[in-house]
């Protein structure tokens, strides 16, 4: 193990994701001043399968949000927003978004090009509200796909089944009308084998994504899941179907495999591993992770990269001989798997549990998502029923630092940490 | 003979405590923390340390504890006051399963095992309602000492219902009872039984089966103690020491650190 291939290869997907992020912020920067508009869509259920057919760059306001928190000035669009009369209570990346619009795309990394069509989930309780907005302010066409899904984990249907056949033919339907107001909109007529190559790509990164989190029951664990995860995350969501994302989760493979065949773990001294259930904490994103890193706590796994990736966890692969009904098939298959990973998310934790070896569960619920964060308490409650993991609750916002108290954490993470340190000392003497 | 010693510097107030190596409590100060974290630390150790009338030599190992347990400069280790009221409450009561501390301005209630490690936590999320400073807030408004409010409270036949949660809201609604031509003991038994339900909903979410122990500087209100036993339906444990029991519990576990340190490797002392 030389120390040359160590220096390339560890840290080279957090090195190259941000460079593609820069120059994916820079072209939308540019896209912005000639005054052209792009596809605003979201991470649950983004179809940019169907988009990439016609070359409309994409937008994702989740994503500009939440990079207003990570560079510190969150507030500066919260206060706009409440200014025109937005609740402190909702949900942070639409004020900061709203805020946006007023500002002409204003952005930390540029700006941000303005909507010319919005196409949406029903992952997200909040998603159609947001779409609405956009809709008004500019009279542009909100696409709705609604993809059946219970919120109830365990009693879904697979392919072959009745029930799911015709629940896959109904998103096709709503694929080929998304199809066709594209068509309207660009005049380019569709590309079935354009769809084909982007599936192939989405094949590749979806595959690359759940692998890489497979590799990380390594031990020690090869990357953070919530840092280092957030940063594979977005490039799963921002290059979805394009041959950049393919290569990037190829590399990204190649490297974790790599440290997984040399021992080669985080920079924690790693010993808790823990699972994380909600979304970071992106006010004080480093901070946070640290105050759990300072006790040897490392992320092993987090739901954020289940939900928050629209499914693409679970690594379907489409079928190119049959794009469009492999294409319904997975968005149904992913999107209902994302809003599980939300509503359900002990039941995927306990079956992770042993092959994980997670030592402990840290659930963040935050005050502006309560989509995320409601039902966590009863969650919780069931993790704790179910299995002998300890777990820590503590409440914050992933955009709004005036909720966002680090002393009172701090102590809270501290005593969790001094509970699960007395356990160990336990289990080590046989106790 | 060793001496421990635990330093619980609160939002408050600052506690310190010294035990000797039978665990007994051989000497306590509690004194007002103010805007030096630092100092208040020093001052409450070294006035236990001449309460016991020990020298400071003897102290072989000092913990601080509470929300300034990292300005106990002088300390060699800290421990969370979750942690440590649950280990003194545990001490003091060992069949306590579960602790409720509350504190000037916070309130926690903690799950504990037999040996006093802390199985649960749950406290009060970014506001003081619910904690001691609400408290303060009615003894602002009605010009009462905080150590008679309790026993005013219990005067009362017809508390009114206190309905805001928000401690800096609730002086405006007590002086607006008070405007009501209510009576002080009936606004001030609102006031506790406000404070109770809150900390009710916190016990409930790591479990109420267990034997309960009351700690923490409003533990020594009696008309709190008696609003809570009679919502809980039972009897809550309440110490002498319940304002001194993180201290305690820090004191207990720079005790362990000590005897710990005696054991040779591989081996019993």
């Amino acid at each position: 193990m030389s120390e040359i291939n160590n220096k390339e290869m560890v840290g080279r997907g957090t090195r190259e994701g941000a460079v593609l992020f820069r120059d994916w912020f820079q072209d939308l920067t540019e896209k912005a001043e000639k005054g052209e508009t792009a596809a605003y869509v979201f991470v649950m259920g983004s179809i940019a399968e169907i988009l990439r057919v016609f070359d409309l760059p994409m937008v994702f306001p989740e994503i500009h949000s939440l990079q207003t928190a990570v560079r510190h000035v969150a507030d500066d669009y919260l206060n706009v927003a409440e200014d025109y009369g937005y609740s402190p209570d909702i949900c942070g990346y639409v004020k900061a978004d709203f805020a946006m619009q007023m500002q002409n795309g204003k952005h930390p990394m540029g700006q941000i090009p303005k909507p010319g069509i919005a196409v949406l989930t029903n992952a997200c309780n909040t998603y159609l509200k947001w779409g609405e907005i956009w809709e008004r302010i500019y009279d542009i066409p909100m696409v709705s796909i609604d993809v059946p899904a219970t919120r109830e984990a365990g009693t879904r249907t697979w392919p072959g089944d009745d029930q799911f056949e015709r629940e896959k033919q109904y998103v096709k339907t709503q694929l080929k009308e998304l199809i066709e107001l594209c068509e309207k909109m660009t005049g380019k007529k569709f590309d079935i084998d354009r769809l084909r190559e982007i599936l192939g790509y989405v094949n590749t990164m979806s595959a690359g994504w759940k692998r890489v989190m497979e590799l990380n029951q390594s031990r020690p664990s090869l990357f953070n899941a919530l840092t280092d995860g957030t940063v594979y995350l977005g490039m799963s969501n921002v290059f979805r179907g394009t041959p950049e994302g393919a290569e990037f989760f190829t590399r990204l493979v190649e490297e974790m495999e790599y440290m997984s065949a040399n021992g080669i773990g985080t920079l924690t001294d790693e010993k808790y591993r823990l699972s994380f259930i909600g979304v970071p904490c992106y006010p004080i994103f480093r901070r946070f992770n640290e105050m759990f890193t300072e006790w040897g706590g490392a992320f092993v796994m987090s739901t954020y990269l289940w939900f928050a990736s629209g499914g693409t966890n679970l690594g379907v692969q489409y079928d190119l001989d049959n794009p469009m009904d492999s294409l319904a098939e997975g968005v149904l298959i992913s999107v209902r798997d994302a809003m599980d990973s939300m509503f359900h998310p002990e039941l995927t934790v306990l079956d992770k549990t042993n092959n994980y070896n997670i030592d402990g569960v840290v659930y963040h619920p935050i005050k502006s998502c309560r989509t995320t964060s409601a039902g966590m308490a009863d969650n919780r409650r069931a993790l704790m029923e179910n299995s002998n993991l300890p777990s820590l609750f503590i409440e914050s916002d992933m955009m709004d630092s005036r909720v966002v108290g680090e002393a009172q954490m701090k102590n809270r993470i501290d005593a969790f940490f001094e509970g699960l340190a007395s356990r160990k000392a336990k289990e080590a003497i046989g106790a | 003979m060793a001496l421990s010693a635990g330093v619980d510097v609160g939002s408050t107030q600052t506690k310190a405590v010294i035990i000797n190596e039978g665990l007994e409590i051989v000497g306590r100060s509690l004194i007002d923390t103010g805007a030096n974290v630092v100092q208040a630390a020093e001052k409450a150790y070294l006035n236990a340390l001449n309460n016991s009338g020990r020298r400071e030599e003897e102290v072989t190992y000092v913990i601080g504890t509470g929300y300034g347990r990292y300005k106990v400069t002088f300390g060699d280790a800290q421990v969370t006051e979750i942690s440590c009221h649950g280990r003194g409450a545990v001490h003091m009561f060992p069949d306590t399963r579960t602790v409720l501390d509350m504190g000037g301005q916070d309130t926690k209630a903690i799950a504990v095992s037999e040996t006093g490690e802390i199985v649960d936590f749950c406290m009060n999320d970014k506001c003081a309602a619910g904690t001691g400073r609400f408290l303060g807030a009615a003894s602002m408004a009605l010009d009462i000492p905080l150590d008679e409010l309790g026993v005013t409270a219990l005067k009362s036949e017809k508390p009114v219902k206190i309905s805001t949660t928000c401690t800096v809201f609730a002086e405006s609604e007590v002086l607006s009872w008070l405007g009501k031509g209510k009576k002080i003991e009936d606004i001030l038994l609102g006031v506790h039984k406000s404070i109770s339900s809150r900390s009710i909903s916190l016990l409930r979410r790591v479990g109420l089966n267990q034997q309960i122990t009351f700690t923490g500087g409003v533990a020594k209100n009696i008309g709190m103690v008696e609003v809570l036993n009679e919502n809980i339906g039972k009897e809550l444990n309440v110490s002498n020491e319940s304002h001194f029991m993180g201290a305690l519990g820090a004191a207990l576990f720079a005790m362990d650190h000590i005897k710990t340190s005696r054991i040779p490797a591989g081996g019993q002392a």
